[in-house]
């Protein structure tokens, strides 16, 4: 950032914003820190983590989550009370999965956590749609050229999330210890568990 | 027609910067911006659907300029004048 976008000068007028909000009665600063305090607390990918390793232990909740994933997240308490859809999208031994939104930044917040700046860049945005494989490769994720790959472009009353193929070997595990393979780039698809 | 938020399929923007972020936000104002979007939000001052356009209808050059929150804020001060909450320029040093 440079010129008049430096972090100050921003800074600088947002808090004259909040001042002015406040001394015009609109918006009061204890009631905006409350605000804020709220709105992160709860939106993790530890709640889409669970809610993958659900579906990968209990074949009839994998149905459910497939069939209606609003519904089926609501079960584990997940988006109460929401009014956008959540569609969860499965990767396979040969499909792939990946979630986007090429207009601005939607996403399952609650589900996910605060989402990382690639996801809102215009690279990601542009290119993810147009390249996955080429997008995937640069985040890692080398698919077989044989895996077909399915892009997911969110909008403002649909949300996806990508349910992972549960990795070899882990038949053992239990629900914690599988929860706590599954990363946030598994939930957007920019990443395999 | 299309406007400079839809940028889906077009060639140009580089690598995408695949690196986390270390927090959230990067910068306490930016976490402000986003509870002053809830808050008002909340307090019906406008809807989801406003913010959106108002973020997509900034002016190209400005929209490429600007961070992701920065996007944010403005939309915000566009709306709240565009409502007679505040006076244009009263934001202004």
């Amino acid at each position: 950032m440079s010129g008049d976008h430096s972090d100050a000068a921003i800074a600088r007028r947002v808090r004259r914003m909040e001042t002015l909000l406040e001394e015009k009665g609109v918006l009061s600063g204890a009631r905006l820190d409350e605000i804020i305090d709220a709105s992160l607390s709860g939106a993790s990918p530890a709640n889409g983590a669970r809610v993958v390793a659900r579906a990968w232990t209990d074949p009839g909740y994998r149905r459910r989550l497939l069939a209606d994933g609003t519904a089926a997240v609501r079960e584990l308490g997940f988006m109460e009370g929401s009014y956008q859809r959540l569609r969860v999208v499965e990767n396979t031994a040969d499909t792939h999965n990946v979630i986007v939104c090429t207009l601005c930044s939607c996403y399952p917040l609650r589900l996910l956590g605060p989402s990382p700046s690639w996801y809102k860049s215009e690279a990601y945005r542009s290119r993810v749609v147009r390249e996955p494989r080429t997008v995937l490769a640069e985040f890692g994720l080398e698919l077989p050229a044989g895996t077909e790959i399915t892009v997911w472009d969110s909008s403002a009353e649909t949300r996806y999330m990508v349910l992972p193929r549960r990795p070899e070997g882990t038949e053992g595990l239990g629900e914690e210890e599988l929860a706590a393979l599954v990363t946030r780039n598994a939930l957007i698809g920019t990443a395999a568990v | 027609m299309a406007r400079i938020n839809d940028v889906g399929g077009t060639v140009g923007f580089g690598a995408v910067d695949t690196a986390d972020d270390p927090a959230p936000f990067h910068a306490d104002w930016e976490a402000r911006v986003v509870g002053l979007f809830n808050a008002l939000r909340a307090e019906g001052l406008f809807n989801t659907n406003e913010f959106r356009d108002a973020i997509e209808s900034m002016p190209p050059a400005e929209y490429l300029t600007t961070s992701y929150y920065e996007r944010w804020f403005e939309a915000i001060r566009a709306l709240l004048e565009r409502k007679g909450v505040i006076e244009p320029g009263e934001l202004d040093d």
